[in-house]
Order: C-alpha cells, then sequence, then structure tokens
C-alpha cells in the first residue's frame, strides 16, 4: 500500500492543457443550435462508442483520450456502456456490412439530440476500404453525423477537440 | 534436416508434384492429389507438425479451378500441401478431424469460396453473417469486389447446451468498453459458465479482397492497417512475404530497424495491456500508471518516426525513416525511463494480494489444449508451448540479438500477464542492443514485383504472436492472392476453452488476458 501511495505522489499530475486541433482535423457537418446542445450537456457529456469496423487503432487512440495526459473526464467527459444514457456516440470504422444492423440499433436506443462524431478517416469516407464489398465508406451513410474527426488515427487531442467541437459547435 | 519433406515424400511419393514457384527456398510445397489432402494431414500429425494456415485460392487467372493449401509447421520447418480442385463443385477431404484448428479456416473457405471441406463436422456460415445471400462467395474472381452485398433473410443456430437450471447470456456485438465488436454466447449454471460460444466476423471489411486490388508497394498500407494495434507486425510480414516471392534482399540496417519497431509495438502493447488486466481485476491505479508509460512512447514515436502508432513505416525493399544519432540517445533515455517505473509497477503487482486472487488460476488454458488448438504468441508461452517466429524464423538482426521469451505452464490469467511483464523486460534489451549494433546502410533497396505465378510466405512474430502471409502473383505479376493469417485466427477458438468452469464475472478479465484481435480475425 505504502508503496501505491509513494508512486501516486510521486506521478503527480500530469494533464496537459488541450491545446486547439488544426481547422483541418475536425470537420463540423449539419446544424443544430448550440444552445440547446450546452444546456442539455452542461458540464457532463456521456458517450457510447461503436466500432463499426475500425482496425482497432482508433480505439487505442480513444482509450489514450482517457489516460492522465488528456484526461477527459476534467471536460466532463466520460464512456457509458449504454446507449439509454449517451448524449454522444462516436463511431469508428467505414460501417462494415456485418455492424450496419447493430449500428442503427445503438444510434435508434439513444435519447435525443443523438450527437454523433465520427472518428477517422474510413469513418469519414471508408479509408483503405473504400469501396469493398463489405462496407459502406463512411458512417454519414448509415446515420446523420454532426461531426467528422480526421486522421489515421486521430490524435488523441484532435478526439478530444472533435467532440467539443460536435457540443459547442457553432452555426455554419 | 528437412524433416516434414522427408516424411511426406516418404510416405505419398508417387504422388507428389513440387511446386517450384513458392519461396523462400526453406519452404517447401507440394501439390497432393485432391483425395490425398487428408492423408497428408495425417502423415503431418504423426511428425508432430503443427497447422499453422489453411486456405484456398481461386486459380481462374491461372486458367484452372481452385486449389486448397495448408501450411504446416515443425520446428524451424515450414511446408505446404496443396490440393487441385475443378471449377465446378469444387471439394476436397477435411482435415479438421485431424488438427481443430482447420475448424474454422474450414468454415472460412466454406463461406467466402464455396468450396466444401468434405466431413466437416459444422458447416456454419463463418464471418459471412446469416443475412449473405448463400451463394455469394466472395473471394472467387468472378465476384466484383466493389459490389456491396445486398440483404437476406436467415438465422445463426448457435450451440446449445440443455439442461436443468442451464441459462443462456448473449453479450454483444456493441460491448461495454472501447473495445471492438463481437458476439459471445454463454451458456451457464448459477455463476459457472458450461459453454460460450463466439461469433465474430463484424468487423469484416474484404481485407483479402482489397489486396487484389491494389499493386505490391501500396498494399503495404493495407497490410499495415488489419489490425491497427499491430501496423508494424502486419507490414513487415506481408513486405517478407513479397520479398521472399520476388527475390529482394533487405540490407542488414532496415533489418534492424523493422525489429526495433517490431519490439516497440510489443513493448506499447503489452505496456497498455499489463494495465487494463489490473484494470480488470478492479486495480485501476495500474490502469493509469501504465497507460502513462505507453504514452511516453506513443511520443517518441511520433516524434522519431511520423506517426504515433508507427503505422506505414515498413514497406517492400525496406523501411521508410531512419533512426538518427539523437534518436538513439531519445530512446535510451526513454527507455531507462520506462524500466525503472516499470519495475516499480512489477513489485507493485508481485506483492497485491487482491490482484492475486482474481489472476491466478483464472481461465487456465491446459498445455495439452494449447497444442492441440496450436496457440501462438504469449498465449502458447503462457500454457507451455515454446512457438515464437523470431527464433524459428529469425531474420540476421535477430539472429544476432536473439530474444530470450519466457515460458511458463500454468495456462492462467497470472501466466499471461507474466509473460508479457517478462517480454517488456526483454524488448527493452532487445532494442538497446539493437541501436549499439546497428550496421549503417541503405533504408530500403529497389523492389521488383514477383515474376507470374511466383508465391512469398513469411512468419513473423506480432506482439500477439506468429503472423503468417502467403502471396501469390497472378500472371500479370499482379497480386493474385494475399493470404493473411493473425494470430488471431488460432487464438480465438482457445478462449472458449479456457473461460469453461469459470464463473460468468471472470469473463472480461479472462478474455482481457487474451486480448485477440476481431479485426485481425475477420479480415
Ligand atoms: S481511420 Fe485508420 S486507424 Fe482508424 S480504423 Fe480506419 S484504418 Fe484504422
Amino acid at each position: 500500500m505504502i508503496r501505491i501511495l509513494h508512486q501516486i505522489f510521486k506521478t503527480g499530475i500530469v494533464t496537459e492543457p488541450l491545446s486547439p486541433s488544426d481547422e483541418s482535423k475536425v470537420i463540423v457537418a449539419g446544424s443544430r443550435l448550440e444552445e440547446e446542445i450546452l444546456k442539455r450537456f452542461r458540464k457532463s457529456l456521456t458517450i457510447r462508442l461503436v466500432d463499426a469496423g475500425s482496425c482497432n487503432a482508433c480505439e487505442l487512440e480513444i482509450h489514450a483520450v482517457n489516460n492522465p495526459y488528456y484526461n477527459a473526464e476534467r471536460f466532463g467527459v466520460h464512456f457509458t456502456a449504454s446507449p439509454r444514457f449517451a448524449d454522444m456516440l462516436l463511431v469508428t470504422g467505414p460501417v462494415s456490412r456485418n455492424m450496419e444492423a447493430a449500428l442503427k440499433r445503438t444510434y435508434d436506443a439513444m435519447p435525443s439530440p443523438k450527437l454523433v462524431a465520427a472518428v477517422g478517416e474510413c469513418a469519414y469516407n471508408g479509408g483503405i476500404f473504400r469501396d469493398s464489398y463489405a462496407v459502406r465508406n463512411s458512417v454519414s451513410e448509415v446515420i446523420p453525423v454532426d461531426a467528422f474527426i480526421m486522421g489515421c488515427p486521430p490524435a488523441p487531442a484532435d478526439i478530444l477537440n472533435g467532440i467539443l467541437t460536435a457540443v459547442r459547435r457553432q452555426r455554419p | 534436416m528437412p524433416t516434414l519433406k522427408d516424411a511426406l515424400i516418404s510416405a505419398l511419393g508417387e504422388d507428389l508434384k513440387e511446386y517450384t514457384l513458392q519461396r523462400p527456398s526453406d519452404v517447401s510445397a507440394f501439390i497432393v492429389p485432391r483425395m490425398s489432402f487428408r492423408a497428408a494431414a495425417k502423415v503431418m500429425l504423426a511428425q508432430g507438425a503443427r497447422l499453422a494456415a489453411e486456405w484456398a485460392t481461386d486459380d481462374a487467372a491461372f486458367k484452372k479451378g481452385f486449389s486448397v493449401h495448408a501450411a504446416y509447421n515443425l520446428d524451424g520447418e515450414f511446408l505446404i500441401v496443396s490440393a487441385e480442385m475443378p471449377e465446378g463443385g469444387p471439394s476436397f477431404p477435411s482435415i479438421t478431424k485431424k488438427y481443430l484448428a482447420a475448424y474454422r479456416f474450414e468454415r472460412q473457405i466454406w463461406s467466402l469460396f464455396g468450396i466444401l471441406p468434405e466431413g466437416h463436422p459444422d458447416m456454419r456460415p463463418w464471418i459471412k453473417h446469416e443475412d449473405w445471400p448463400a451463394d455469394i462467395y466472395p473471394l472467387r474472381k468472378s465476384f466484383d469486389g466493389k459490389t456491396y452485398i445486398p440483404k437476406a433473410a436467415g438465422t445463426y443456430v448457435w450451440v446449445r447446451a440443455e439442461g436443468e437450471g442451464v441459462y443462456e447470456i448473449p453479450v454483444g456485438p456493441v460491448h461495454a468498453g472501447i473495445i471492438e465488436p463481437g458476439h459471445f454466447r454463454f451458456q451457464a449454471v448459477g455463476e459457472d459458465i458450461i459453454n460460450m460460444e463466439a461469433r465474430l466476423g463484424y468487423t469484416h471489411k474484404g481485407i483479402e479482397k482489397r489486396f487484389e486490388q491494389m499493386d505490391w508497394a501500396s498494399a503495404a498500407r493495407l497490410a499495415g492497417r488489419v489490425s491497427g494495434d499491430t501496423s508494424v507486425g502486419h507490414a513487415t510480414a506481408y513486405a517478407e512475404a513479397v520479398e521472399s516471392a520476388s527475390g529482394t534482399i533487405v540490407g542488414l540496417r532496415a533489418q534492424y530497424l523493422r525489429a526495433i519497431l517490431l519490439e516497440r509495438e510489443r513493448m506499447a502493447n503489452h505496456l497498455g495491456d499489463i494495465g487494463a488486466i489490473c484494470n480488470d481485476a478492479a486495480f485501476t491505479f495500474m490502469l493509469y500508471q501504465m497507460s502513462i508509460l505507453r504514452e511516453k512512447m506513443l511520443r517518441t514515436n511520433a516524434a522519431l518516426f511520423g506517426h504515433r502508432l508507427t503505422f506505414d513505416c515498413v514497406m517492400p525493399g525496406g523501411v521508410s525513416s531512419d533512426i538518427t544519432r539523437e534518436g538513439k540517445e531519445t530512446i535510451k533515455a526513454e527507455l531507462s525511463g520506462i524500466e525503472a517505473e516499470f519495475d516499480k509497477l512489477v513489485r507493485i503487482y508481485e506483492d497485491n494480494p487482491s490482484l492475486e486472487d482474481r489472476v491466478y488460476s483464472t481461465g487456465i488454458l491446459t498445455p495439452p489444449d494449447a497444442k492441440a488448438f496450436g496457440v501462438v504468441g504469449f498465449v502458447a508461452r503462457a500454457s507451455g508451448v515454446a512457438n515464437d517466429a523470431r527464433i524459428l524464423r529469425p531474420t540476421d538482426a535477430y539472429r544476432k540479438v536473439p530474444p530470450i521469451p519466457p515460458l511458463l505452464t500454468s495456462g492462467d490469467v497470472h501466466a499471461r500477464a507474466w509473460v508479457r511483464i517478462v517480454e517488456v523486460r526483454d524488448s527493452i534489451r532487445i532494442i538497446r542492443m539493437m541501436l549499439d549494433e546497428m550496421p549503417e546502410g541503405e533504408l530500403s533497396v529497389e523492389f521488383t514485383p514477383p515474376a507470374p505465378g511466383a508465391c512469398g510466405f513469411s512468419a513473423v512474430e506480432g506482439w500477439r504472436g506468429e503472423i503468417i502471409y502467403w502471396v501469390q502473383a497472378g500472371p500479370q505479376g499482379e497480386i493474385n492472392r494475399c493470404m493473411v493469417r493473425d494470430p488471431s485466427s488460432v487464438n480465438w477458438i482457445a478462449i472458449e476453452q479456457a473461460i469453461k468452469g469459470n464463473i460468468v464475472p471472470d469473463f472480461p478479465l479472462c478474455n482481457k488476458s487474451f486480448n485477440q484481435s476481431y479485426s485481425g480475425n475477420d479480415l
């Protein structure tokens, strides 16, 4: 126990301030009222992840968003097991044929306003898997998307910025 | 002394035809009459060989029907047995009753090629879900890989255990955490799991077909995205297979750089997973501490190799980035920092009774089962099976700096975690030595595409274990077939075995200790 406490004490706080992402990294799609979203999610945003056929690297970087350096919790961002409590859906992958139904079901199970952020190049345009017989080429082919976060995979800071942008964004 | 080759020749003699376009030269390939495919498996089994992979090819480009291929391994020897089939109603004698590992390979051949493994005990489709039209076989040449497959009606029949008090728990495909999708069915009595069946294929993206639409050089990017946590492993395995097919000899410096990248990928994944295993045993402290060490590595990667997960660093002919003199110092300093912290954390792991309680004797994969399923990687090394491609088929870099992989026999969650702890330390040692010994030289050599009909083979030890690629050039020298065998394709089924008799709440912990890839399995 002493060792654990010592390690915790010695590690200290490694969380860094979040610097803004390059504009090209986050693409805002559609339009919604900013106030409504802010009112609804003040101080807490609950996210459900759906891997719709990613290569798993996007998941690794979403994990990193929770590590002490990026510490998503400080923005009130946390991940949930159930779509029923989710304010936002994070979706990765080109939407494999075999995940299409599950993705739709998860989306349908969410309460409104159903924010959706698509993470990674695959989720934007199918990436390297584009036009394969087994993928849909974009999350937006299957459900409405509010923001696309670019990168293969996107860096954790870009993912976090993308999530916050999707919530706070201005009307285009 | 090629034991398997000798045994096959003395058993099947006249019936064999050597396939001379198979490379590298120490991998031999024989074509047997279709009906002798199982007899050949029997000969291999008698020698104690492992079935490393089984796959099919559509030989339309060569104006032929189909072929089925099986790669066997014993010590450092790999041998491929193939059988040809006619174009109409292709079938071959199943080898599943000889080799358990063939069970899913053959279901996949049936599902994606429409080639019938005669005598296979389970003909339910695999990867191809029930809503696919049954007569669509995407890996056949006659199927256009760009047509999105329409939906059809159908149901999947699960294996059922019946009896008093048996109830069923379905889980997935979307899971609670930030992980890949898959579906699991548990049959339990009270809390005890009596049967578990996994159903995968949710992340199937048509990767093997996609390879056939690409050129040799750019397909390295695709290989690096087969399983994104093993980008270097897959890109290296792909590159080595292609290089063997085309007779390209990669320089020693490039080989060292590949090995260093492989070891870094091993470390980063092990660090993350050791933390995650502890987290699933309700010891969150470790998750955060290990994720700090992992993050440090990814940042060094971004600074030195231009990508946090070292994507696209390996391609046929060599590597795309070098390590400068300062780069070496950066890595050495990083490793020293990680080593010191890691030692402290391992000590905490070792004397934490609450952890001990959860990880010891949970999710046991016994050594006989591990051998029977032909598992690979850290899963094998935790269950007494000393399989490591870095030792069985070393590149020159690994010959100069041989790894010292651990071998445990208890096969439980702890053994799998401990093997990975030891491997983190060994990777640190290997990287340090390689940085010191790495010779000057070219990063890449010019790569000439393989000649028509040439086949290449590779076995590379990724962090999860042995990755196998088999490539075949078509009549124009294009990619006619690229077979990918991720370690997960053989290891997944072992989880079903290891989970029996455990309690339902221990499944996440067990599963995490295996941490197999969905994407690498589903392709
Ligand atoms: S965007 Fe890149 S990292 Fe993300 S799932 Fe696709 S291939 Fe993998």
